[in-house]
C-alpha cells in the first residue's frame, strides 16, 4: 500500500504491506533503527516517536494510518551537530546505560515537555483548573510509560528536571 | 609481546598511580553515549546485509515428543522459505561461562514454551503469520512443574557445617527461625535476543545480543559442530543482559542453521514472550534461617537451608548461600542447600545470582532479631560483623560493610526514625523505615586486550569485551588514557567482536576489573617500549598530557615514536589471591516507604544506598550501576513475580505488561554514595 510520511522533516513514499507497524516501517524499510523494538505490543514504550505533535507506541499502529503525516523519531531530535537539550541532558545526568530504552525516553520526554507547556493534566494533577507546575510526581507519573530495566530512573528524571526548568 | 599477569598475592601496588588529577575515577561523561541518545548505536538485530531473510521461532504448548503436522502446508505459503527443525538448535540458552552447547535437539519439549521449530520468510510479517499457521502437536506424560513433586537432585546439593549448630539452636537465648519464599524472577532486559547471521563459504559472522563473547563463541562453534575460528561474533551494543545473555541463546544457533541451509543472511528476534520462556530465570526460593543470639543479639550460630530448582540437565544452582558464609561471625554454622529438577523453563544467573534472594531473605531474619531483641536493626549488624572470613580464618581484602552502615544511616538520617512501627501517619498512609546490608562476592577472570599507540598519538583499545551498559567503553578508555598520559578523547574503544583479543565478558561483575587489568596490562608494555626507548626504567617515566617526562627532560611523544606504533597486549589470569583473601563488595540501603491503610499499596519515598565496591574508575557510570541495583531490589521487593501455571509450570505472566517491572512512578530519587576504597 503507497503510503507518504514525513519523517525527520524529509518525505518519504512508501510502497509496503498493510501488515507493517509504523515501528518496522522505520526500521526495516527507512533503515531508521533510532526507534527501538522493546516488546512490539505497547508495553514498554521503546519505540515511542511523535506524530503530529503527540507521542506514540509505533509499533502498535500500521504505517499506512499515518498517510500524510509528520513523524519526528530520535533521529530527528538534534539540529545537525548541535544536541537538544534533552539530550544534552541525558549526557550530563547519564541518563542511560544500555541505551535501548534511550530513544523512547527522549521522544516521550520531549512531547510530554509540550503536554505540560500546553497545560494538560496528568492523572496526579490535582487541580485540573490551572495548570500544574512540572514536579517531580508529575513527570514521573507521566514518563511512566517508558521502562528502563537499567533502572536509569534517576538520571533521566534530573535530565528532564534541569530542561523543565529552563 | 604479551605481560602475562596472575594475580597470586592481594594486589596493593595502587596501580597506575594516578595522579589525583587524571581520568581515572573522574566523573566523566559515557562515551558511547552520543551514539545512544541520537540513535546511532546498532544492537544486533539493527545489521541488515542484503538478501536478508527474517526467522520466527515456534514454541511447543505442550511437553513431550514434538510433531509438526502441516510442514509442507506452510513451506508452500507464498513468501516462506524453510520451516527449520533440526537436532542442533538448542532447548534454552546456555549456562554463563559453559563454552559448550547447552542441551541440544528440539524433537521433544522438556517445557512449555520451549522452542521446537524456526519459520523463515522474505518478511517478518510473513514469518510470523507462518508460525502462528504451523500447527505444533507434543504427545507425552506429564512431568514435575511443582517443587513438591520434584526429585532432589544428589549432584546439586551443599552442605557446610562448622561447630555444633543444632546445640547452639537449642541452647539460644534468643532464636528466630523463619522460612521465607521467593517467586522466579527475570532478567527482562530492554533489547530482545537477537541474532543476525551470515555464512561466507565455511565462515559465520553472527550479531547478537550477548554478554561474554569468547564463551558464546565457543558455545555456538560447538552447537553448529564447527571450529570456534570458523565464528566470529560481534556485539558492538547490548540492550542489557542482567545474566540473560551470558550463554548462547536460541536465536543465535537457529538463525546459523537457517542461513547455511538458505545460502543467505537471516535475523531471528526472540518476541518478548519468548524472551520470558527461552532465556534463563531466576529460580523461586525457599529459605529456612535460623538465628541464635544471645540478649544483646551477639550470634552463637547461623542456620541458612534453601532449595532451589532447574530444569534437568542444567548444571546451575542458584547460589543462595554465597555471601552466608562470611556476612556475620558465628562460632557455629549450618549452611545446606538442594535443587529439585522442574520441567520449568532453565534456571540461570540472573543480576547478583545467589546474593540477591539468599541475601534478601537473611537480612530479613535480622530484623526479625533486633526486634525479638530490642536491638537497632543497625546496631545489630555492627555487632556481629567478623574481622576474618568465619570458619577458615581468611583475612578480608577489604572489610568495608560497618562504614558502609554508619555512613548510610548518617546520609539517611536513621536515627530521626519510630523504632516502632505504626508511629508514624500521614493521612491514609502510614511511614516506616528500614535497611538491610548488602554483600556481594567479588571475582576476576581471564580476560585480554591489545592496545596500539599511533603515530598520531593517539590510543586504541581492542578487545571482544561487551558494553551491556556498565560502561566499558568509557572505563576502558579512561584507564588507557591514564597509563598513556592523554585524554580520553586521545583513546579509541573498539568491543564486542571476537576477532580482538579475547575480554572476560560482562557478569558476574567481572568486567572492569578483568577486562581493565588486561587494558592496563597492555599499555604497560607499551610503557616498558617508551622506556626503553629513552634508554631508561618504565618505573622512571611519567606520561602527562601527551608528553613523556623523564626527571627534567620532558618531550612530546609523537616526536618519540617517529611514524610508528607500539603496541601491548594484555593477559590476566585470575591466580591465588582469590583463595588466599576473601574478595567481596559491600553496601547498605536504607528507606523510607509509605504503605496505604486502606489499600495496602506501598510506596518507596525515599532510599539511600551507600557502597564499597573497589576503586570507583568513574563515578557517574558506577552511580548509574548502584541506581540500577537499587530499583531491582525495589522490584524484587514489590513489584516483580515470575507466575508459573500450576498444572503446567508454564511461565503465565511473560510479558512487561503482567511482569511488573519498576517504572517511573515507583521509584523516588536514589541517593548513593559511593566510598573510597583500595585494598591497604
Amino acid at each position: 500500500m503507497k503510503t507518504v510520511l514525513t519523517i525527520n522533516g524529509q518525505q518519504v513514499s512508501l510502497d509496503i504491506d498493510t501488515r507493517v507497524t509504523l515501528l518496522d516501517a522505520l526500521r526495516d524499510h527507512l533503515g531508521l533503527y533510532g526507534s527501538k523494538k522493546g516488546c512490539d505490543h505497547g508495553q514498554c514504550g521503546a519505540c515511542t516517536v511523535i506524530a503530529d505533535g503527540r507521542r506514540i507506541n509505533s509499533c502498535l499502529t500500521l504505517a499506512a494510518m499515518h498517510d500524510g503525516e509528520t513523524i519526528i523519531t530520535v533521529e530527528g531530535l538534534a539540529h545537525g551537530e548541535a544536541l537538544s537539550a534533552l539530550q544534552q541532558a541525558f549526557l550530563g545526568h547519564d541518563g542511560m546505560q544500555c541505551g535501548y530504552c534511550t530513544p523512547g525516553q527522549l521522544c516521550s520526554a520531549t512531547a510530554m515537555l509540550e503536554e505540560a507547556r500546553a497545560g494538560r493534566a496528568s492523572q496526579v494533577t490535582d487541580d485540573l483548573t490551572t495548570p500544574a507546575p512540572l514536579s517531580r510526581a508529575e513527570i514521573t507519573e507521566r514518563m511512566s510509560g517508558n521502562l528502563c530495566r537499567c533502572g536509569c530512573y534517576s538520571g533521566i528524571v534530573a535530565a528532564i528536571e534541569e530542561v523543565a526548568a529552563e | 609481546m604479551t605481560i602475562d599477569y596472575q594475580i597470586d598475592d592481594p594486589e596493593n601496588a595502587n596501580l597506575p598511580h594516578p595522579n589525583g588529577h587524571g581520568p581515572l575515577g573522574a566523573d566523566m561523561e559515557r562515551r558511547d553515549g552520543r551514539d545512544k541518545v541520537t540513535g546511532a548505536a546498532r544492537y544486533a538485530a539493527e545489521h541488515a546485509p542484503d538478501g536478508l531473510l527474517h526467522g520466527v521461532l515456534k514454541r511447543a504448548s505442550g511437553m513431550g515428543t514434538v510433531c509438526l503436522t502441516n510442514v509442507q502446508e506452510v513451506e508452500a505459503l507464498a513468501g516462506v522459505r524453510l520451516v527449520l527443525q533440526d537436532e542442533r538448535m538448542i532447548r534454552n540458552a546456555a549456562q554463563g561461562t559453559a563454552g559448550e552447547a547447552p542441551v541440544q535437539g528440539v524433537d521433544t519439549a522438556d517445557y512449555i514454551g520451549q522452542p521446537v521449530a524456526l519459520v523463515v520468510a522474505d518478511s517478518s510479517e510473513i514469518a510470523r503469520d507462518a508460525a502462528n499457521l504451523l500447527k505444533v502437536q507434543s504427545v507425552g506424560d506429564d512431568l514435575p512443574v511443582l517443587p513438591k513433586h520434584g526429585e532432589t537432585d544428589p549432584d546439586m546439593q551443599e552442605n557446610s557445617v562448622t561447630g555444633k549448630p543444632q546445640d547452639a539452636f537449642d541452647k539460644a537465648p534468643v532464636l528466630v527461625d523463619a522460612t521465607y519464599t521467593t517467586p522466579s524472577l527475570t532478567s527482562a532486559a530492554m533489547e530482545p535476543h537477537a541474532a543476525v547471521a551470515e555464512w561466507d563459504g565455511d565462515r559465520l559472522t553472527l550479531y547478537g545480543s550477548l554478554q561474554m563473547l569468547r564463551y558464546n563463541r565457543a558455545e555456538l562453534a560447538d552447537c553448529l559442530g564447527i571450529e570456534p575460528d570458523q565464528v566470529r561474533l560481534r556485539a558492538p551494543f547490548v540492550g542489557g543482559g542482567f545474566g540473560s545473555k551470558l550463554g548462547i541463546s536460541a536465536d543465535c544457533v537457529a538463525a546459523a542453521l537457517a542461513a547455511r541451509a538458505l545460502g543467505r543472511p537471516v535475523r531471528v528476534v526472540q518476541h518478548r514472550r519468548q524472551v520470558f520462556e527461552v532465556n534463563t530465570r531466576r529460580s523461586e526460593t525457599r529459605q529456612r534461617i535460623r538465628l541464635a543470639s544471645h540478649s544483646d543479639g551477639r550470634l552463637t550460630a547461623i542456620g541458612h537451608e534453601g532449595r532451589v530448582s532447574n530444569l534437568p540437565g542444567e548444571e546451575f544452582a542458584e547460589p543462595l548461600l554465597q555471601a552466608s558464609y562470611f556476612n556475620y561471625a558465628a562460632p557455629h554454622r549450618l549452611l545446606r542447600s538442594e535443587m529439585v529438577r522442574l520441567n520449568r523453563p532453565a534456571a540461570g544467573s540472573v543480576r547478583a545470582p545467589g546474593a540477591a534472594v539468599g541475601v534478601t531473605a537473611f537480612e530479613i531474619a535480622m530484623d526479625e532479631l533486633a526486634q525479638k531483641t530490642d536491638v537497632d536493626p543497625v546496631e545489630l549488624r555492627l555487632r556481629n560483623l567478623p574481622d576474618k572470613e568465619p570458619g577458615n580464618g581468611r583475612p578480608f581484602s577489604s572489610h568495608r560493610l560497618a562504614d558502609c552502615l554508619t555512613e548510610g544511616r548518617d546520609r539517611f538520617g536513621w536515627s530521626d526514625r519510630a523504632a516502632q512501627p505504626r508511629q508514624r501517619r500521614e493521612g491514609e498512609w502510614w511511614i516506616g523505615t528500614g535497611m538491610a546490608a548488602a554483600v556481594r562476592v567479588n571475582l576476576v577472570m581471564d580476560a585480554e586486550a591489545r592496545v596500539r599507540l599511533t603515530p598520531e598519538g593517539r590510543a586504541v583499545v581492542e578487545t571482544d569485551m561487551t558494553d551491556i551498559g556498565t560502561g566499558s567503553y568509557t572505563i576502558l578508555g579512561q584507564i588507557a588514557a591514564e597509563a598513556l598520559g592523554l585524554t580520553v578523547a586521545d583513546v579509541d574503544v573498539t568491543l564486542g567482536d571476537t576477532d580482538l583479543p579475547p575480554g572476560s565478558g560482562s557478569g558476574g561483575s567481572v568486567g572492569a576489573a578483568s577486562t581493565g587489568t588486561a587494558v592496563w596490562l597492555a599499555c604497560a608494555e607499551i610503557r616498558r617500549d617508551i622506556a626503553a626507548r629513552m634508554g631508561r626504567k618504565p618505573e622512571d617515566l611519567e606520561l602527562e598530557g601527551g608528553d613523556v617526562i623523564v626527571g627534567n627532560d620532558r618531550r612530546p611523544l609523537m616526536d618519540l615514536l617517529s611514524g610508528e606504533t607500539l603496541s601491548g597486549h594484555g593477559k590476566l589470569a585470575p591466580g591465588e589471591a582469590l583463595e588466599k583473601v576473601r574478595q567481596a563488595t559491600w553496601g547498605a540501603v536504607f528507606a523510607e516507604v509509605a504503605v496505604n491503610d486502606i489499600t495496602g499499596e506501598a510506596r518507596v519515598r525515599r532510599m539511600q544506598g551507600t557502597f564499597a565496591i573497589g576503586r570507583v574508575l568513574n563515578q557517574r557510570t558506577a552511580r548509574s550501576q548502584a541506581q540500577g541495583g537499587m530499583v531491582w531490589g525495589l522490584g524484587l521487593a514489590l513489584t516483580e513475580a515470575m507466575v508459573h501455571d500450576a498444572r503446567d509450570g508454564h511461565v503465565v505472566n511473560r510479558d512487561l505488561a503482567e511482569y511488573n517491572v519498576p517504572v517511573h512512578a515507583d521509584v523516588p530519587y536514589l541517593d548513593v554514595c559511593l566510598l573510597d576504597d583500595q585494598d591497604e
